[in-house]
């Protein structure tokens, strides 16, 4: 195996909160003069002793891990989960209060793209001024300068100054540069995100070279998909720690459950022990109109419910079904099986994982809770599992029945039916519908 | 981890408290972008002004046509018998490498936090690179000052460069020191103190009256001198038209006790900035 190029050992970082900084030199010497006479100080937000005033938060804690030459390694986590304090320590931009890193050759990081341009001027020069910032000698940057133009695609514009550059262009030049430092390990932070999507392919195939090379690279991005293309390993992080740290497959599997599980229309059942159950259900969960699962879904949506379950063996006739319960009022205001519009899926299921979508369309179901029972059985006879108690609720953001002042249908469902409207021709109209309308037409 | 020994890494990050070295080499590295960054402060500087560099010489000139007319011929200050165009033009042009030297680092961590807070470099790269610029307008200036002295000795003016012109590199060396050594102390304290930079204005205009520059330190009463002993400023100043213009030299005391303040500035300077860098953006 190849050597640690990136050693992180118990690294912790603080930010002090409630800055306690006056900022200003009259602001410290008024502090100062009134404690010194033992009066209480002026710049203090009263009710709070001096030593509270300032929490530390931290932003890391205790982390630990190794990058091997040649290894891309995605960070992942949700925003402040300490990415780019990371980032930021790795970058020498910020200093860890404890602990330490130890790196093997030279790094260059992309915390931004064009990070020292300046407007006046030229492309040229600020392609020099760019590349030496972010570590190129004067010999590197002229070697690759034709290089660099002809990527960002601004050769007649290279002599002019940047601050007559679209931001298209500007943001191009910028890239170009950055994408051909040729450090030994480049930190990425998410700027793949700029550009036109042809260009952003141009940039990501930039980044492929790089891995392919041989070169190690650290990639922070909240893209799930740019994540699994690049990096075979990934380290997520939670609350300024180190939550999994291995393939990105296995990874991405568990921040995308830890994701799911604040919101609680996602659920995970534990398999059972001792093998009883010939089939059982592993997950259910409910995503609305963006394929994200939430704690409530919108009435003017469709949601889907999903439901996956595992064979143990082959199974014949097996239905999936699900029923749906107002919490209100104990009703069953839906029923399903997932055999009912298709017949062949009573015939015999391989034993394996399965997972069953069902689409519920907008504007059936009215705000308020439900309750969603699962089960998986055969027919009547036989019921191999069965789960109740899931809650969900739909909520109405975009209040539809709000202008004749209801915050909510007086009904059970909220189904929402198109109406037709007619003026009456005049008093001799006739009782029988069939022949007013003869009589409209005429 | 037992594995340190058989690595050599390159950079090893610790922990924020503490002292360290200076990171001079660091620089050195970096000399490229050093020379970038003072190409970007010249440049800059004048490509959007009419007059473009033509300013770096106005602005001496005029400041000194003021101090010849203002001082010379209305107050008729005497200037130790050399002519007062050429004193007062030695003095503004000393004085000012020294003030803009200080000025223009005491504000580096505050001006250039964006960019330090997206990428690593050895920090120093910047203030070296403004004290290079400005030597570079300080060679204009002194160009054109040469010119001028020239036209005056060959009608004929009472001035005798010295020989000793030869060792104006270690002058400017000491001017460097000292306002540089300067400028670090103060940049490490305006990330604390913003307002420090609004008086520092006024600070370098008081001080320049307390130097010997629009009046020679032999029209010093003598119970002011203890303050002009004091003032490092005053055996540099007195230095420079020593060398350029021939005028008294300053004692081997004052010379001696300038070039000890001028040191301590910048080891001083060099020690806190490099404490303050690692851990300024997490206050700012």
């Amino acid at each position: 195996m190849s050597e640690a190029v990136i050693s992180v050992e118990a690294v912790t970082k603080k930010y002090r909160l409630g800055v306690i900084n006056h900022n200003t030199f009259r602001g410290e010497l008024q502090s100062w003069w009134a404690r010194r006479r033992g009066l209480s100080d002026p710049n203090l937000e009263i009710g709070k002793s001096p030593l509270a005033n300032g929490t530390m938060f931290k932003a890391l804690e205790d982390i630990t891990f190794e990058v091997r030459a040649g290894e891309t390694v995605g960070i992942i986590g949700k925003n402040g989960a300490g990415k780019s304090t990371l980032l930021k320590i790795l970058s020498r931009v910020a200093s860890p209060n404890k602990g330490r890193v130890r790196i093997r050759g030279r790094v260059s990081s992309l915390l931004e793209v064009g990070t020292g341009f300046h407007p006046e001027l030229t492309g040229r020069e600020n392609v020099y001024l760019n590349g030496a910032i972010l570590g190129m000698s004067r010999d590197e940057i002229r070697r690759k300068f034709d290089e660099i133009v002809a990527f960002a695609e601004i050769a007649e514009f290279i002599d002019t100054p940047v601050k007559r550059y679209s931001s298209g262009m500007y943001v191009r030049l910028a890239f170009a540069v950055a994408a051909h430092l040729e450090p030994e390990i480049l930190i990425v932070d998410e700027v793949l995100a700029v550009g036109d999507y042809e260009f952003q392919r141009k940039c990501l195939g930039k980044m492929k070279d790089v891995r392919t090379d041989g070169r190690t690279v650290l990639f922070v991005s909240h893209n799930m998909t740019a994540v699994n293309n690049l990096c075979a390993r990934s380290i997520l992080l939670e609350k300024g720690r180190v939550l999994a740290d291995g393939p990105t497959a296995d990874v991405t599997r568990t921040y995308l459950g830890m994701s799911q599980m604040r919101t609680h229309s996602h659920w995970r059942f534990a398999d059972p022990s001792n093998g009883s159950k010939r089939a059982y259900f592993r997950e259910a969960f409910i995503l609305d109109a963006d394929n994200e699962s939430r704690e409530a879904y919108e009435l003017t949506q469709d949601f889907q419910i999903g439901l996956r379950y595992r064979l143990k063996e082959p199974l014949r006739g097996l239905t999936v079904g699900l029923q749906i319960i107002s919490e209100e009022n104990n009703e069953t205001l839906i029923s399903l099986t997932d055999a009912e519009l298709d017949r062949s899926r009573l015939e015999t299921r391989e034993a394996g994982d399965y997972v069953a979508y069902v689409r519920v369309p907008a504007h059936i179901l009215n705000t308020g809770t439900y309750s969603l029972r699962v089960g998986l059985s055969k027919g009547r006879q036989e019921i191999f599992d069965v789960v109740e108690g899931l809650n969900f609720r739909i909520i109405d953001s975009v209040g539809i029945v709000m202008f004749i002042g209801f915050d909510r249908k007086g009904s059970l469902l909220s189904l929402q039916l198109p109406w037709r409207l007619e003026k009456e021709p005049g008093l001799a109209a006739h009782p029988n519908p069939e022949v007013r309308k003869s009589q409209s037409a005429k | 981890m037992n594995t340190t020994e058989a690595h050599d890494w390159t950079t090893v990050i610790d922990s924020a408290d503490g002292w360290y070295m200076p990171d001079l080499r660091g620089v050195w590295q970096y000399r490229d972008l050093v020379m970038l960054f003072v190409h970007r402060d010249t440049v800059a500087n004048y490509k959007q002004s009419l007059l473009g560099p033509l300013w770096f010489v106005i602005q001496p000139l005029v400041t000194t046509l003021v101090f010849t007319i203002v001082f010379g011929g209305i107050v008729s200050i005497p200037t130790d018998g050399l002519s007062p165009f050429l004193f007062y033009f030695a003095g503004v042009l000393c004085w000012q490498y020294f003030a803009s030297n200080v000025s223009r680092t005491s504000d580096t961590l505050t001006l250039n936090a964006a960019l330090y807070s997206k990428v690593y470099f050895p920090r120093l790269v910047t203030p070296v690179s403004t004290v290079i610029s400005n030597l570079i307008v300080f060679g204009i200036q002194f160009a054109v000052f040469v010119a001028i002295l020239s036209v005056f000795m060959f009608r004929g003016a009472p001035v005798h460069p010295s020989i000793s012109l030869l060792l104006l590199p270690l002058l400017l060396l000491q001017i460097i020191a000292c306002a540089l050594g300067l400028g670090l102390i103060l940049s490490t304290l305006t990330t604390r103190y913003r307002d420090l930079s609004y008086m520092l204005g006024y600070v370098m205009q008081l001080w320049m009256y307390a130097t010997p520059i629009v009046y020679p330190l032999s029209q010093v009463p003598d119970k002011w001198l203890w303050l002009f002993y004091l003032n490092p400023m005053t055996a540099i100043v007195q230095m420079f038209r020593h060398f350029l213009l021939g005028g008294e030299a300053p004692g081997i005391w004052m010379m001696s006790y300038s070039i000890a303040v001028s040191t301590l500035a910048i080891g001083l300077g060099l020690v806190l900035f490099t404490r303050v860098e690692r851990t300024f953006m997490d206050t700012i």
